[in-house]
Formats: structure tokens, C-alpha cells, sequence
């Protein structure tokens, strides 16, 4: 009996179940995508599928097209996120939090639905779908994750720097330069990374945003991935898309690390 | 209250009647202040008495309700905080973690332009005279608390501001740092020769550092004046039991120069008070001679405690009719000691009481009862009138004060607890923001919540 008390009370008892699943869902399926790629239709060993991506001109392409696509939504996100993330942060207009409710609120519907509904509107205005529909969804899609992460890190800010600042003779638009923008950047990078790396991966969104007619490095994967013939190149492009994720996520927690020490998060 | 007379032209800062609500809380109530240029003032109060509010007023931050602020004569009263000739120095010193030390000591002067050489030049200066030099790249976080305020010190002086506001700059350190940052602030003071206007609720600091000391409770200045007149003259209970140690007890002038108190009368050096006037009379714990023998002593006691305080002994006597004193010496007594105390007439203070008894407003309710401080008392109106105003009276031992605030027909908080050699005067503030006066002899604790109950027969009624 007491042994069993131990057994159980050991923190590596319980982590046990997580390890399982973790190596059957995560690492199990990262290994298959690993060795899909290096392999063609008979199973012997290649690297034809990575010369494919770079010789075969349309998967390329459609990669800096979606990587475009993810910077321009980034863009527009922070350019909308972060005054209303300043404007959230002001306790004045703010008091009972429920602007910031109303700005996460639409987090809680599914994203495909939400997408639909888009689709909807804009066949109801008339407006014509396409390049236009894609960016307007996507920015609207995430939206909410450039906001809340820049909110959260203004609403840290200690207003006596703010005092401080004005103290030593800053006016607003100086408070605003100097200490409140620097100091809210690590949130931007945290926003960037919850929009820019999804959406060079969407492929549901552009095709209801653009019927059929944009199709984004996603699109690519999924179209590759279901078929069985092409089923090792898909492999090598998620290879592609996972390194260059991966690359940019340890940019990211670097820049992010250096902000941190400077005592913000 | 009282204001320090000084020819208008020596002035920097005039405060000039200034009042301050936070919604319908009132935390400063008609303040005036007149501050020379280069004082060292300082404005003493315990922690919610309206110190920190009214340095918020003079550096901006916050707007005067009432009154104004006058700045080498011109009127700042709604200047906005960056375009005041004044610095602050922040008690938690807010320094900005994205810059090192040498940007956040610049950043008043990169904001004003100036030339780069100029502002490393002066920079630097400023480092030296906190005696940080060499830290200028240093990431503000990797300081400690005493180096980050000498930061923030710098931060604020190298501007040149006329006057600089401290807003208790040294409470977050420890003792012996806090001492040693004192005499650095006197030193600094004195070679920079601007204003300097501090904050504190440590009144040994505020005696250490100040020419002028304004003490402040309840949003009201109570007094101000040199630390020697703060701590020899006090000028009510209020001043007298926050600055140092001191035995305040109830008494009577009898006539000019004799007073009695504690059932003795005793010979001071006062006068113009009146024949029979109440007043309360203070004795600092110091000031009381204690000895072995009792035959030519003025009082006859047994010391009850004794507690070495490093470099005197700290002794509670108890006296033959109830009434205890503390007495500070540097020979002990042991407990139980009879022990003879003698005072010197110039060693006693006279202050003239600010009240006797309870004055309130009241209305007649109904035959049997009043409505006051918010809430309704029995007691016999004599036939006056439903709806009549009346002032009523009660004695300062006549209110009952109950643990469960429940069983009142009033709730409060004890503010001040004032001991006054045989019983406590306690401060009591309702919920309606009335002041309560109450003798007791039971202990209560700064904050305590209380019920508070008066008998009919206690109520006497004035007529208006």
C-alpha cells in the first residue's frame, strides 16, 4: 500500500500518460513526415522531392505568396491591434473590461464559421471575392490575437514610469515614444508570432475567401498530402514549412528573451 | 492652521488654500504653505493624512479642487507636470527597465535637446554626485534598491530643477543604508542649494533632515516649524504624541505659571491661559528625573517595566494613584523599584485643549428621539418640536464602544489613540466622516472597527 502512495505520489507517475500521448501524437507523426520526405512512391531514399520544391516553380511561388499574404496581415493587425490595445489599457474607457470582452469575444466562434459568415457578407454587399476578401478575413480572423497580447503587456506597465516620464518633461506624444511603445514591444512580437506563423499555414480560409482562385502554402500541403502519388512531396513541403516556422519561433523567443530582461514580462 | 510668516519676496512655492476631494472623500482641507527657496521642508504625516497627495498637487499629477499654487509667483495651479521647473523622485523609483543608467539620467535633457557633449558632461556629474560613477552602462536591474534611488536621484538633479520633490525616497531601503542616504541627501542639498521638498512618515528622518517641518494628519496641517520647535513645542496632542516619545496627560492651568495634573499641582514656566482653564499638558519621557530615594521627590512611583533601548533604558512607572509614566534614563531601575521622579517646570508643556466634551448637530425626531451623525438616538427632547436643529452634547467617557459593530446605533474606525497616563482618548470616524471623541480604559487597536453606543441620560441637549 505505501508503495503504491509513492508510486503515485511521484510527479513522473503522472507524466507518464502525457509522455505516451506526446510520442504517439506528436513525435510519432513528426518522424512519419520526416522519413516521408526523404522518400519516393517505392520507398527508397531521395531528395527529389526537395529539388521538386525548389525547381517546380508553383509550390515556390505559392511559399513567398503566402509568406507575403502573412506579412501583410501582420501588418494590417498590429495597424488596427495596437490602438485599441492602447485605447483598452486606458482604465478610463475601460472600467468594467467589457470593451475587452467585446474584443475577444469573437475568439470563441470557430474560426471556419466565422470565415463562412465573412463569405456571406460579402456576397450580400456585392463585393466580389478574392485577393481583397482573403486579407480582410484573415486580419479579421486574427485580429483578437494581436490585441490581447499587446493589451496584456500595457496593462503591466507601471504608470509611475508614465509620471516619471512626464516628470522630466515629456508631453504625450513623447510619454507615447519613449516609454510606452518600447515598453509594449514585447507584446507586438508575442502578437506577431500568434498571427504570422498561422497564417502562412491556413488553407480552409482562402479557399472560401477567394473561391478556389488563391491558394496558399496550406492548400498546397493538404492538395499533396491527399493524394497518394504525391504524398511524399507533401511531406517534404510541411518538412519546409515546420523548419521555417521553427526558424522564425527562435527569432522570435530570442527578441523576446532580451525584452524580458529588461523586466517587462 | 498656522502659517510661517516671511517677507513675500523669499518665497518659491505658495499653497495657497488648497483643497482636494477624491470623489466625496476629502484628502486635503485648506492647506496653506508658504516655502522659501532652498529650505529643506518636510512634510511629516502618518501613511492616508494627504502628504503624498499634495507633492502629487505641486509636481502636477494631480489638480488642486480649491485653492492655488503659486511658483516664484506665478500661478502653476493647472500647469500640466512636464512643463513645471520641478523633479521628483519617486519612492519606488521608477526607472525605465529599457534603458541603462546613463539613458535614464539623460532622459530629461534628451528631451529638451541638448547638445550631446552637454548632456554627457552633466551626466556624468550627476553620477558623481550619487557616487555612481563607472555604472553608466549598467542595466537598471542589476542594481540594488539603494543604487537604483541614487539613479533616480540623479535622474531627477541632473535637470536642475528649482525645487525637487522627494517622495519618501529612502522608505523601501534598510536602516543603515537609509541613514547613510540621509546625510548624502543633506550634503546634497547643500552643495546644490535648490529647494527640496520631502515626503516622509519617519519623523526621526524628518528631525534629521528638515529646516522646516509641516506635519499633516487628516488633510490638515497641524503645525510647522523647525525640528526643535516641532519636538519642544508641539502644538496639540496630535504633534506631540507622532514626534518622538512623549506622556501626554490631562490637567488644569490653575493660574499663569501652575498647573495641575495627575492630582499634583506642579510650578511651569506657561502662561495666558486663563484661571481653571483644561489644558493637556506634555512631558517628554527624557525630561523626568528618576532616583533611588523618594524623600525630595515631586511624585512616588514603582517602575513596572524596564527595556534597554540601546543607549537609555525605557521605564513605565506606575504612580501610587493609577496614573503611569514612561521615563527615559540612562541608569535602569528594576521592576518594582521604588523609585522618586522629579519634573522641571521648564520641562513641562502646556498646550490649551482643542475640545472638552462632543459637540454635534442633531434634529428632533419624535418625543423620545434624535437623528445625528447618521443615525437615531434615544433621548428626552423636552417637548421641542419634531424637526427642530439642536446641538447636543456628550462627555468624551460617555460613548460606549463595542467590539461588534453590529450591537451600535453608529459605526466607526479608532483613528488615534492618544494614552493619556491613566486612559486612552481614542479618535472615532463614522461612516459618515464624523469625528467621535472617547475616553476609555479599555485597549483598543489603530483601525479597529467599533459599534458606538451613547445612553439617553448622556445626551445633553443645547438649545440653538
Amino acid at each position: 500500500m505505501n508503495k503504491l502512495i509513492k508510486i503515485f505520489s511521484k510527479r513522473s507517475t503522472w507524466a507518464t500518460p502525457y509522455a505516451i500521448f506526446l510520442m504517439l501524437f506528436v513525435v510519432l507523426p513528426l518522424v512519419l513526415i520526416g522519413v516521408y520526405a526523404f522518400m519516393d512512391n517505392d520507398g527508397a531514399f531521395t531528395v527529389a522531392n526537395f529539388v521538386k520544391f525548389v525547381e517546380q516553380p508553383e509550390a515556390f511561388n505559392t511559399f513567398i505568396y503566402s509568406v507575403a499574404v502573412a506579412i501583410v496581415t501582420t501588418f494590417f493587425c498590429i495597424l488596427l491591434g495596437y490602438p485599441a490595445a492602447y485605447i483598452l489599457s486606458n482604465k478610463e474607457f475601460n472600467r468594467s473590461k467589457t470593451m475587452v470582452l467585446l474584443f475577444i469575444l469573437p475568439m470563441w466562434v470557430n474560426v471556419l464559421i466565422r470565415t463562412l459568415a465573412t463569405v456571406s457578407l460579402f456576397d450580400i454587399t456585392g463585393i466580389p471575392l478574392g485577393e481583397g476578401a482573403l486579407l480582410f478575413g484573415l486580419t479579421y480572423d486574427f485580429l483578437p490575437f494581436m490585441i490581447y497580447p499587446i493589451y496584456n503587456t500595457m496593462m503591466k506597465i507601471d504608470k509611475n514610469l508614465i509620471e516619471a516620464a512626464q516628470d522630466l518633461g515629456a508631453n504625450q506624444m513623447r510619454v507615447f515614444l519613449k516609454v510606452i511603445l518600447p515598453l509594449s514591444m514585447p507584446g507586438v512580437v508575442s502578437g506577431i508570432m500568434m498571427v504570422f506563423l498561422p497564417t502562412i499555414s491556413t488553407f480552409a480560409i482562402s479557399e472560401l475567401l477567394t473561391m478556389n482562385d488563391i491558394r496558399l502554402f496550406g492548400s498546397i500541403i493538404q492538395e499533396n498530402i491527399m493524394l497518394s502519388d504525391t504524398m511524399n512531396y507533401g511531406a517534404a513541403l510541411s518538412l519546409v514549412m515546420l523548419l521555417i516556422i521553427g526558424a522564425t519561433s527562435a527569432l522570435g523567443n530570442d527578441s523576446e528573451e532580451e525584452m524580458s530582461h529588461g523586466g517587462i514580462i | 492652521m498656522a502659517e510661517v510668516k516671511v517677507e513675500p519676496g523669499g518665497n518659491i512655492i505658495d499653497i495657497k488654500h488648497v483643497s482636494k476631494w477624491f470623489g466625496d472623500k476629502q484628502v486635503l482641507d485648506d492647506v496653506s504653505l508658504c516655502i522659501r527657496k532652498g529650505e529643506f521642508v518636510t512634510i511629516l504625516g502618518p501613511s492616508g493624512c494627504g502628504k503624498t497627495t499634495l507633492l502629487r498637487i505641486l509636481a502636477g499629477f494631480d489638480t488642486a479642487s480649491e485653492g492655488e499654487i503659486l511658483l516664484e509667483g506665478s500661478d502653476i495651479t493647472q500647469t500640466p507636470p512636464h512643463k513645471r521647473p520641478m523633479n521628483t523622485v519617486f519612492q519606488r523609483y521608477a526607472l525605465f527597465p529599457h534603458l541603462n543608467v546613463y539613458d535614464n539620467i539623460a532622459f530629461g535633457l534628451k528631451l529638451k535637446k541638448e547638445k550631446d557633449n552637454i548632456i554627457e558632461n552633466r551626466v556624468r556629474r550627476a553620477l558623481k554626485m550619487v557616487g555612481m560613477t563607472d555604472y553608466e552602462h549598467r542595466d537598471v536591474n542589476s542594481l540594488s534598491g539603494g543604487q537604483q534611488q541614487r539613479v533616480a536621484i540623479a535622474r531627477a538633479i541632473v535637470n536642475q530643477p528649482t525645487v525637487l520633490l522627494l517622495d519618501e525616497p529612502l522608505a523601501a531601503l534598510d536602516l543603515k543604508m537609509r541613514k547613510d542616504m540621509q546625510m548624502e541627501l543633506k550634503e546634497m542639498h547643500k552643495t546644490l542649494g535648490i529647494t527640496f521638498i520631502y515626503v516622509t512618515h519617519d519623523q526621526e528622518e524628518a528631525l534629521t533632515l528638515s529646516d522646516t517641518i509641516v506635519v499633516m494628519s487628516e488633510g490638515v496641517i497641524q503645525q510647522i516649524g523647525t525640528p526643535t520647535d516641532i519636538y519642544n513645542e508641539p502644538e496639540n496632542c496630535f504633534v506631540a504624541d507622532f514626534i518622538g516619545e512623549s506622556n501626554i496627560l490631562n490637567g488644569t492651568m490653575i493660574e499663569d505659571r501652575l498647573v495641575r495634573f495627575m492630582g499634583t499641582e506642579f510650578k511651569c514656566v506657561d502662561e495666558g491661559f486663563g484661571e481653571n482653564a483644561p489644558v493637556d499638558v506634555v512631558i517628554r519621557p527624557e525630561d523626568i528625573y528618576i532616583m533611588a530615594h523618594t524623600e525630595n521627590a515631586m511624585l512616588q512611583g514603582r517602575v513596572s517595566s524596564c527595556i534597554f533601548k540601546g543607549v537609555h533604558y525605557e521605564m513605565i512607572v506606575q504612580l501610587a494613584n493609577g496614573y503611569e509614566l514612561m521615563v527615559q534614563d540612562y541608569n535602569a531601575f528594576e521592576p518594582d523599584t521604588e523609585v522618586g521622579l522629579i519634573i522641571k517646570p521648564s520641562d513641562i508643556h502646556v498646550m490649551k485643549k482643542e475640545r472638552t466634551c462632543n459637540t454635534f448637530d442633531a434634529v428632533v425626531a419624535d418625543e423620545n428621539h434624535i437623528d445625528m451623525l447618521g443615525g437615531t438616538f434615544e433621548c428626552q427632547p423636552h417637548g421641542l418640536e419634531k424637526g427642530t436643529e439642536i446641538k447636543v452634547e456628550v462627555a468624551f467617557d460617555k460613548i460606549d464602544l463595542t467590539d461588534d459593530k453590529e450591537d451600535g446605533a453608529l459605526e466607526g474606525d479608532v483613528r488615534l489613540i492618544l494614552y493619556k497616563g491613566n486612559h486612552y482618548h481614542l479618535t472615532i470616524v463614522t461612516d459618515n466622516d464624523d469625528y467621535l471623541y472617547v475616553d476609555t480604559n479599555d485597549v483598543w487597536d489603530d483601525g479597529d472597527m467599533v459599534g458606538i453606543n451613547i445612553l439617553p441620560e448622556d445626551i445633553r441637549i443645547i438649545h440653538n
